[in-house]
């Protein structure tokens, strides 16, 4: 494309790290726009970005998360289209992004087929993964969606309670934002709700419209989990696997939990770890009331 | 004929201002005495937002505007409630510009018919692109408003064509890559941009341009190079935002206004 100057936006910090890391090694320029309370919760991955060169722009309209952030870069990309290219970090926004994001996901999905037929011999009976806009959840389930025997679920942020989350898909309505139609939080006007989550890369009041599709086609079910239960996932996974989990990834855990619960001993479930808690050790020791 | 249409046939040898209001800000009584303003300066469509949670077309002046609009409570019907009292005040097109999730979440053939009602002429939605107008564009027949689309400088020749069979009341040409928001400076680009339009458009619809147009000599300028209105919307937004709805803040826009109508009437002297 021959574009010298890259742009994306950012919740968690994950998909700013990975896109300021690509631009290091391309010798490309990167700027990044994360909401400035986003880059107050995750300060870690601001401060990585800052090493690998990157512009980390602060956005201070709106609800200050992801949603906003997107806004930002969209404004960015349409003043600078000739220079830029802007790389989507979910599989969100005008087509064909939720197309090209899903696919390059797909390394997920493929990932666990190939060892669960090494291992086990054998398709899981279940995948489960978080979803903020979904971009981990749909690489994890897109090799999987005509496999009718494997049960799809997809884990919304619950935040502390019903109106005061980020379920997308269990409390919202279909809308258009940012150039797609999928389900929205929404007022009875269409103006798009202030969301609330723990984890930042899940607070988003929109999801990928092609889980919008998959939820209305019954092929995948979309659940949430709170912030409490993630915590709780995020410690248990910590003492009993040794992984420490994204906070985004703990709900996936949280749910996995409840699921393997109501499951036989033979069966299997896949959850899939979208990132790594160390950028998540901060809210942890807070909310313990600890400073570290 | 649409109450649009009609005014660009009565303009000879000038063009149209187009002059752009958010709704309710900072609250719907400000606004209509915006548009009293707006109207007494000689605009001849008055451009009305409905405000939206994520402006994604719009710069920073008309993202503020919406945002002390919805802080107001400021609800889609009260600016449409808004249109029928300008409606019954000015004889003046309104074109509403709002995003299309207003129109989709309550359900399009509701909102187009209610919108027709308060007496909407025509709506400009900037995140709807051509390829999803389907159901849109035959709704908005059915109920006769204008469906205003928006060519870019990057709208191919084969797409600019396509625009300007489906568009109606005029075709709205984005004057530079970017979002809304007065620019000081008004490039050649633009002009040569509004030139080319103007060969695709002539004969089949009137040609407005808007986005960074904030002073008489840009209008003047689109107007000579071939635009049949020329769109002002955030430095008019700015005054509002600046006056507190004062009355020096009314006489402000609309000696503003007044000049900008002005500069609308130089087509034969710059085509010269």
């Amino acid at each position: 494309m021959g574009k010298p100057r890259v742009i994306a936006e950012t919740g968690a910090g994950q998909h700013g790290v990975a896109t300021a890391m690509a631009c290091a090694v391309l010798g490309l320029k990167a700027e990044v726009y994360m909401g400035s309370e986003d880059i107050e919760r995750q300060k870690l991955n601001v401060f990585r970005m800052h090493l690998l060169g990157a512009k980390v722009h602060s956005v201070d309209s709106g609800s200050k998360t992801l949603k906003d952030a997107i806004n930002e870069a969209l404004r960015d990309w349409v003043t600078n289209l000739e220079e830029t290219y802007y790389i989507i970090g979910s599989v969100v926004g005008p087509h064909p992004y939720p197309v090209i994001v899903r696919d390059f996901q797909s390394v997920i999905g493929r990932e666990v087929k190939r060892q669960m037929k090494r291992r086990e011999g054998s398709l899981p009976d279940a995948i489960v993964a978080c979803v903020g806009g979904g971009s981990n959840a749909m690489g994890s389930f897109h090799p999987f969606v005509r496999d009718g025997s494997v049960k799809l679920f997809g884990v919304e942020a619950g935040g502390t309670g019903r109106g005061r989350s980020a379920a997308t898909l269990v409390e919202g309505r279909p809308g258009v934002l940012h150039g797609m139609l999928t389900y929205l939080l929404q007022d009875g006007d269409g103006q798009v709700l202030p969301t609330e989550s723990i984890s930042a890369g899940l607070d988003y009041p929109g999801v990928g419209p092609e889980h919008s599709f998959l939820n209305d086609s019954g092929r995948a079910t979309y659940v949430s989990a709170t912030d409490e239960e993630a915590v709780s996932a995020f410690h248990l996974l910590s003492k009993k696997e040794g992984i420490i989990p994204a906070l985004e990834s703990a709900h996936a855990v949280a749910y996995a939990v409840k699921l393997a619960g109501k499951m036989k001993r033979d069966e299997s479930v896949v959850v899939t770890l979208s990132g790594r808690g160390d950028k998540d050790v901060q809210i942890i020791a807070k909310r313990a009331g600890l400073e570290i | 004929m649409s109450g649009i249409k009609t005014v660009f046939r009565s303009l000879r040898g000038e063009g149209a201002l187009i002059a752009y209001v958010m709704g309710g800000d900072p609250d719907i009584e400000t606004t209509e005495r915006v548009v009293g303003a707006l109207v007494a300066g000689g605009a001849d469509i008055i451009e009305l937002g409905i405000p939206f949670s994520d402006p994604i077309a719009d710069g920073r002046s008309i993202q503020e505007a919406a945002v002390r609009s919805l802080a107001a409570g400021t609800r889609p019907a009260d600016v449409l409630k808004l249109v029928s009292r300008i409606k019954k005040a000015h004889d003046v097109p309104i074109a509403v510009m709002t995003y299309y999730n207003i129109l989709y979440s309550p359900g399009l053939d509701g909102f187009l018919a209610e919108a027709k009602g308060a007496g909407v002429d025509g709506l400009i939605i900037p995140d709807l692109p051509l390829d999803e107008t389907a159901e849109y564009s035959k709704l908005a027949i059915k109920h006769g408003l204008d469906t205003i689309l928006l060519a870019a400088p990057t709208t191919s020749p084969e797409r600019m064509r396509l625009l300007v069979k489906h568009s109606t009341g005029f075709l709205y040409l984005v004057s530079l890559l970017g979002v809304t928001g007065a620019r000081s400076q008004l490039g050649e680009d633009t002009l040569r941009l509004v030139r080319s339009a103007k060969r695709q458009t002539r004969g089949k619809i009137p040609l407005g341009v808007g986005f960074g147009i904030s002073k008489p000599e840009h209008v003047r300028a689109v107007i000579g190079a071939g635009a049949d209105a020329a769109i002002v919307g955030s430095s008019i937004v700015n005054m509002v935002a600046s006056g507190n709805g004062t009355d020096a803040m009314l006489n402000e826009v609309e000696s503003y206004v007044r000049s900008l109508k002005a500069a609308t009437k130089s087509r034969r002297a710059a085509q010269t």
